[in-house]
């Protein structure tokens, strides 16, 4: 283990920080120890995409595309804490272009063609989203459609404009000379950086935080440290700091580990590393199940997906989270670790109340396994406001075998946003299998469902319009489902004349 | 001999598009911060409503980095900032009012350490409860109102309903909205010399925060200085409700004698300030078997929050904007701005405007649905009269006659336009046949008057100086706020000064430069701001010719100015800069100020009438939809728009004002919603729970339609004399996506075959639409 200050690369060199506190926000340092003032704070909680920036790391596995040696994500600077930079590069608004010397970057120059901003508020945000889409098309020597850019911008917020004018500025933006940028001193730099070290960081200002680098290490430290926190993408726990002010005990960084961040198939499962990105983990199944395509484009908003994990959104146990529902549809498990032991839990078995599991204090999650051979017929459903980066009022997942008889062999219905935890609506399930799947055994499982659930009413929704839409949404997957005349989705669904495709 | 090139009338960018992409354009917080700087943050009332007995203030002095606790106590001048009736305390005294009062402010040495002691407010906020009303129908109730109730009346609307061959009564309701403005409130204020201060805050009116910083120090407006460069966004959430922020900053600064920043926290922002208004409205209405309206009365109620803030006004906008495009022969409207512990309501782009006219839309959609008749029809048979109709129909309730009703052409070409017939048999053919989606369609118009209605308001004062080498600085006392007011005033004082637009630089709102402006807010920035601006580059103009007529031997007549050259008649041409340059020399004045004062208006505010509008600006929008019936989602397919802009300005900066409304106004009436803790007897009654953009939906990139074809008015021009006879494209556009709306009350109706008036409400949510399906189809 090796206490040092934390080591970043910014503004063309490794810069080293040892006077924050563990929960200073990449934001915050920017901000006002820095004084690099483009990046902008709209909302400190993730949900605004003023403060985006753009990190850059050394490939970890995870499926995530590289550009020139490196993975180049968004994140939100708000919702980072610094000493999760170690390691990594942190490039902002400045680094793009413009400025004394430099021309503008055909980002730039396409937004100011464009009138892509009107306060220029958001527009930082904007650029560095669109500066990342720029990077990966032009490695890839593609150009995004304009609803891939729209998917792109879904973590950003603009109140002036409308958006129009920053589609247009995105498509713009390639007809300019390409402008990649140079990865090879950052390559150099982050190779530099590279340990198989844990990394501990315990400023003198307080706290602490330790970033084991192996499997091996991180959980022998859970282990020695289960009152630790863990802490993966931060999107959930940078607020509890930025907006509920909680000091936090000493926090066990898992977003150090390559080995946790594998995604592959191997043995009949999609093996999800608790600590895959969001991003990752979700391409992956939508890869597999292409149904699946509008849920992961849905979550949350491309930043908080890079930066937030699937196992970070399991274990976390949000009634609204939106993986869970669909993992329960796909009859995912859990592969839990203690030490130096391992076993196994399906997830539908994993929840035992509100934010509450069946992890043992020094265990974690090690990876998510989803089996890869099976007949059924899967969908996902979410229901909110707002299309783009918005929390569920219902989330389903949806599965169901056929047998060459026309019977339902098997069914698996995770719901999300109904209950305390999200849960598999087994007397539904009860209510069809075995049963032709025609309406008679729709309209059974409709009344099974009504009597399995009984949801609250918050913002997001009533509790009797959540019941109503999560028994209509069985209806929807039933009418995609039939054997008989099965619809398309273009006519169930007000999203489907979208044409996504990976952002 | 090459064209002249234009100043006005072209598509310029953004006079900051290139600091704004490099993130080098600075916002308020973004300014480098002097030594000594102080933090500040707000402890806010935890109660809806209650007496207050007082604060622990010693427990928060204890707590880490903490270097002062202010309370209204420490108040040395008036505690108010209330812009027009005084009524808005500054921090709490004696009562609390709403769930978010600022009750204290703590100064910290950072601003992390300062909100940690803030967030203690819940324990040393010592009140005793009293009861709350959350509900401006409770309110109404009560009979507790901000200011007293109005009424605009025409004729006997009471007697026409009753003789009309077809009466219609009904209610309906229209949600608030959060300006989501993307910087959120601050003030930076330095003490200077003798009791001077200087505030740099985000506010979309420096005077105002001039005097109100002035009373709550209890010192003259001579010693406040308060500048504004930029502010990310306002759109009326920064007019008045800036001030509470300006005067706390500089009320720290002036006890602790040194520079103090207050800048609130996102959810912060939401629970201490108000937004735009909901409206609650009853109407009763006589129309004939065409679906012409005969008769209208309406009772609106909004919700003013609890003090009065702008309600009044916007309350006034509301009623004169009920008629919208239309012609009412007999009508009466009352308007009840209810108190409720709540934030107090503010101005919001449109400022009541779009909820009067909605209430409209409403009425003649549901006429429409009765007769069986395609709403645009019965829309259109109920436009006003031509500007020279010598039957009254061109006349509007209170009084103003419409000299130049584009709206009938506008919306002939915006039905060709967008297809409209058409697309409407494709969607009746498509919804026969679709058993889950159903699309809907609708046109809807928009007229809205131009200038404040408190006529005092209507006037603007500009600075413009000449410097030696031929660069022009412009001042003004409008505010930049992303709308592009600063690129079109730099416009007209190029075209003004026959000078290139790169020669021309505006510089941040300063009150030391241009005294006693108007808030940059009715959509008057650039009628007001640009004429005087003209007006002081017209001056140095004339003083140019003058000195080169007489120097060179020519009528001043002869002398033009282009293309940063100056044509002495036929004696020599020369370059801006060198006449400039000979006229120092010569002892000319090279700066100028500019004064305007918008002619013709009139008010009475008792009656209602008068001619509180200098034009009226016009549009229309096309939207079509498609509905889920099994979930209430529903997704926006096309939206076509043709705007009046008048002889644009700048058509790409007016193109996106009309964008940015439309996306805004839509998100207002359907994903953005507002949610109070209802009054269930627990501490959380009145607590604002849509407090962050995690609750709060505006729309997003995927939300902008992948048709959306928007287009000026081609034969765009304006009657009266405004600057260079264009038209504020503010708020007008706001109303636009109305049509949004009613194409969703359209879907939801062909799913009951448009046998039955879907009861939607607005914001029309999912759930929303879902209830309003529920009762289309069950009926
Ligand atoms: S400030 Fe809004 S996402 Fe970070
Ligand atoms: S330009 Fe103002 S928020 Fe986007």
């Amino acid at each position: 283990m090796s206490n040092r200050p934390i080591r970043f690369y910014f503004r063309g060199a490794v810069v080293e920080v040892d006077d924050v506190a563990t929960t200073r926000t990449v934001l915050d340092w920017l901000r006002e120890d820095a004084r690099c003032t483009g990046t902008k704070e709209g909302c400190n909680e993730g949900d605004c995409g003023a403060c985006t920036v753009v990190v850059g790391e050394l490939p970890a596995g995870d499926g995530r595309e590289v550009v020139g040696g490196l993975k180049l994500t968004t994140a939100n600077a708000c919702i980072q804490y610094l000493p999760m930079l170690d390691g990594k590069a942190l490039f902002t608004v400045e680094d793009v272009g413009g400025g004394v010397e430099r021309p503008l970057h055909p980002v730039q120059r396409a937004m100011v063609d464009c009138h892509g901003s009107q306060c220029g508020f958001c527009t930082p945000g904007f650029v560095m989203s669109l500066w990342a889409t720029y990077q990966h098309h032009v490695a890839r020597g593609a150009r995004p459609s304009r609803q891939a850019l729209a998917d792109a911008l879904s973590g950003n917020l603009c109140r002036c404009t409308g958006y129009r004018p920053i589609l247009d500025a995105g498509e713009r933006m390639f007809d300019a000379p390409a402008a990649a940028l140079d990865t090879g001193p950052v390559v150099a730099a982050l190779e530099g950086l590279r340990s198989e070290e844990t990394f501990r960081y315990a400023p003198a200002c307080g706290g602490e935080l330790v970033a084991p680098r192996t499997l091996e290490a991180l959980a022998a430290e859970r282990l020695a440290r289960p009152d630790a926190r863990l802490l993966a993408g931060c999107t959930d726990i940078g607020l509890w700091t930025n907006k509920q002010l909680r000091d936090l005990p000493a926090l066990l960084y898992v977003g150090a580990v390559d080995a946790l961040k594998r995604v592959e198939a191997r043995d009949g499962v999609l093996s999800i590393g608790a600590g895959a990105s969001l991003e990752a983990a979700w391409r992956a199944l939508a890869a597999r199940w292409p149904a699946l395509t509008e849920v992961w484009l849905r979550f949350a908003g491309v930043p908080v997906r890079n930066a937030g994990t699937m196992g970070g959104n399991v274990a976390n146990g949000s009634p609204i989270g939106d993986s869970a529902p669909v993992l329960m549809a796909l009859d995912a498990d859990l592969v839990l670790r203690r030490g130096d032991r391992v076993r196994r839990l399906p997830l539908a078995d994993f929840y035992t109340g509100y934010m509450q599991n069946r992890l043992e204090p020094g265990e974690l999650l090690q990876a998510i396994e989803v089996p890869l051979e099976s007949a059924a017929q899967v969908r996902a459903y979410k229901i909110s406001k707002r299309f783009d980066c918005d929390i569920s009022a219902v989330c389903a997942g949806l599965a169901i075998e056929i047998g060459d008889d026309g019977r339902v062999r098997a069914a698996r219905f995770g719901l999300g946003g109904l209950a305390a935890v999200v849960k598999r609506a087994y007397a539904t399930e009860a209510a069809v299998v075995g049963r032709p799947w025609d309406e008679a055994t729709l309209l059974s499982a409709q009344q099974a469902f009504a009597g399995e659930f009984a949801p609250l009413t918050d913002v997001r929704g009533s509790a009797a319009w959540r019941l109503q839409v999560a028994r209509n949404l069985l209806r929807r997957f039933w009418l995609e489902t039939r054997p008989d005349a099965p619809l398309g989705a273009a006519d169930v669904s007000v999203w489907a004349a979208r044409e996504p495709e990976a952002p | 001999m090459k064209n002249r090139q234009q100043r006005v009338g072209v598509s310029r960018p953004h006079e900051s598009a290139h600091l704004h992409v490099t993130g080098s354009a600075p916002f308020t917080d973004d300014l480098p911060e002097l030594a000594g700087t102080v933090h500040l943050a707000l402890g806010l009332s935890p109660v809806a409503h209650g007496r207050l007995l007082g604060v622990d203030v010693e427990a928060v002095r204890a707590l880490p980095g903490v270097l002062a606790v202010l309370t209204a106590a420490d108040i040395p001048g008036a505690n108010d900032c209330g812009p027009v009736i005084h009524d808005d305390p500054i921090l709490a005294d004696g009562v609390v009012h709403y769930l978010g009062q600022p009750v204290f402010a703590v100064v910290a040495t950072t601003r992390e350490l300062a909100r940690r002691a803030a967030a203690r407010a819940r324990e040393v906020v010592r009140v005793e409860p009293l009861p709350a009303l959350l509900t401006p129908l409770e309110a109404h109730a009560a009979g507790r109102y901000v200011l007293p109730p109005m009424h605009l009346v025409r004729g006997d609307a009471r007697a026409a309903i009753e003789t009309a061959p077809r009466r219609l009564s009904g209610t309906f309701e229209v949600g608030g909205q959060e300006q989501f403005y993307l910087e959120g409130h601050i003030a930076y204020a330095v003490p200077r010399e003798d009791d001077g201060m200087l505030v740099q805050c985000s506010t979309q009116h420096p005077s105002e925060m001039q005097h109100t910083v002035a009373h709550c120090l209890g010192v003259a407006s001579h010693r406040v200085q308060v500048e504004c460069r930029r502010m990310g966004g306002g759109f009326g959430g920064k007019e008045s409700q800036s001030a509470v922020f300006a005067c706390i900053a500089a009320l720290a600064a002036r006890k602790l004698r040194r520079p103090a920043k207050l800048r609130v926290d996102r959810d912060d922002d939401f629970l201490v300030t108000g937004r735009r208004h909901c409206f609650h409205y009853e109407y009763e209405v006589g129309y004939d078997d065409d679906g012409r309206v005969l008769g209208a009365e309406l009772t609106m109620v909004s919700r003013a929050g609890y003090s009065a803030d702008l309600s009044g006004p916007v309350m006034t906008r509301a009623m004169c904007h009920f008629d919208n495009a239309y012609w009412l022969p007999d009508v009466a409207i009352h308007g009840y701005s209810a108190r409720t512990n709540t934030q107090s309501n503010t101005a919001f782009r449109g400022f009541g405007g779009p909820q009067g006219a909605i209430a409209i839309e409403n009425i003649l959609d549901t006429i429409a649905r009765r007769l069986g008749r395609d709403a645009l029809d019965v829309r259109r048979l109920n436009f006003y009269g031509p500007s020279d109709a010598t039957d009254g129909r061109n006349v509007t309730p209170y009084g103003q006659p419409i000299p130049d009703n584009i709206i009938e052409p506008l919306t002939r070409e915006l039905e060709a336009v967008s297809d409209y017939r058409r697309r409407r048999e494709e969607i009746a053919a498509y919804n026969a046949t679709s058993p889950v989606l159903k699309r809907g369609l609708a046109l809807t118009p928009v007229k809205f008057g131009i200038s404040f209605n408190l006529v005092h308001l209507n006037q603007a004062g500009a600075l413009v100086h000449v410097y030696t080498d031929g660069s022009v600085l412009v001042n003004h006392g409008g505010t930049e706020m992303g709308q592009g007011l600063n690129t079109k005033v730099a416009q007209v004082v190029a075209h003004e000064l026959g000078v290139d637009f790169e020669a021309v630089r505006v510089t941040a709102t300063d009150t030391a430069k241009v005294a006693n402006t108007s808030a940059t807010a009715a959509s008057t920035g650039s009628d007001l701001n640009g004429k005087a601006a003209e007006d002081a580059a017209r001056q140095i103009r004339l003083r140019l010719a003058a000195f080169a007529a007489e120097r060179y031997g020519v009528a001043a007549s002869d002398v033009r100015f282009a293309d940063g050259r100056v044509t002495v008649g036929a004696v020599k041409t020369m370059a801006f800069r060198e006449l400039v340059g000979e006229a120092y020399m010569g002892r000319v004045q090279l700066w100028s100020d500019g004064f305007y004062a918008t002619p013709g208006l009139s008010w009475d505010r008792e009656t209602m009438q008068g001619r509180p509008f200098f034009y009226f600006a016009y549009g229309a929008a096309v939207s079509e939809v498609v509905v889920d019936t099994l979930t209430g989602e529903w997704r926006l397919l096309a939206a076509h728009v043709i705007h009046d802009a008048g002889r644009s300005l700048n058509p790409a900066i007016d193109i996106g004002q009309i964008e940015g409304a439309f996306i805004q106004g839509m998100g207002w009436l359907t994903t953005e919603e507002l949610v109070w803790h209802p009054n269930d007897g627990s501490s959380r009654a009145g607590l604002l729970l849509t407090h962050a953009p995690s609750t709060y939906k505006i729309p997003t990139a995927n939300d902008c339609p992948p048709v959306f074809d928007v287009r000026l008015w081609k034969d765009g021009d304006n009657v009266s004399d405004t600057i260079h006879r264009s038209k504020a494209t503010g708020e007008p556009p706001l109303l636009l996506p109305f049509a949004v709306f009613y194409a969703i009350r359209d879907a939801i109706s062909a799913a009951g075959g448009h046998r039955v008036d879907p009861p939607l409400t607005a914001p029309a949510t999912s759930e929303a639409i879902l209830r309003a399906l529920e009762a289309v189809t069950s009926s």
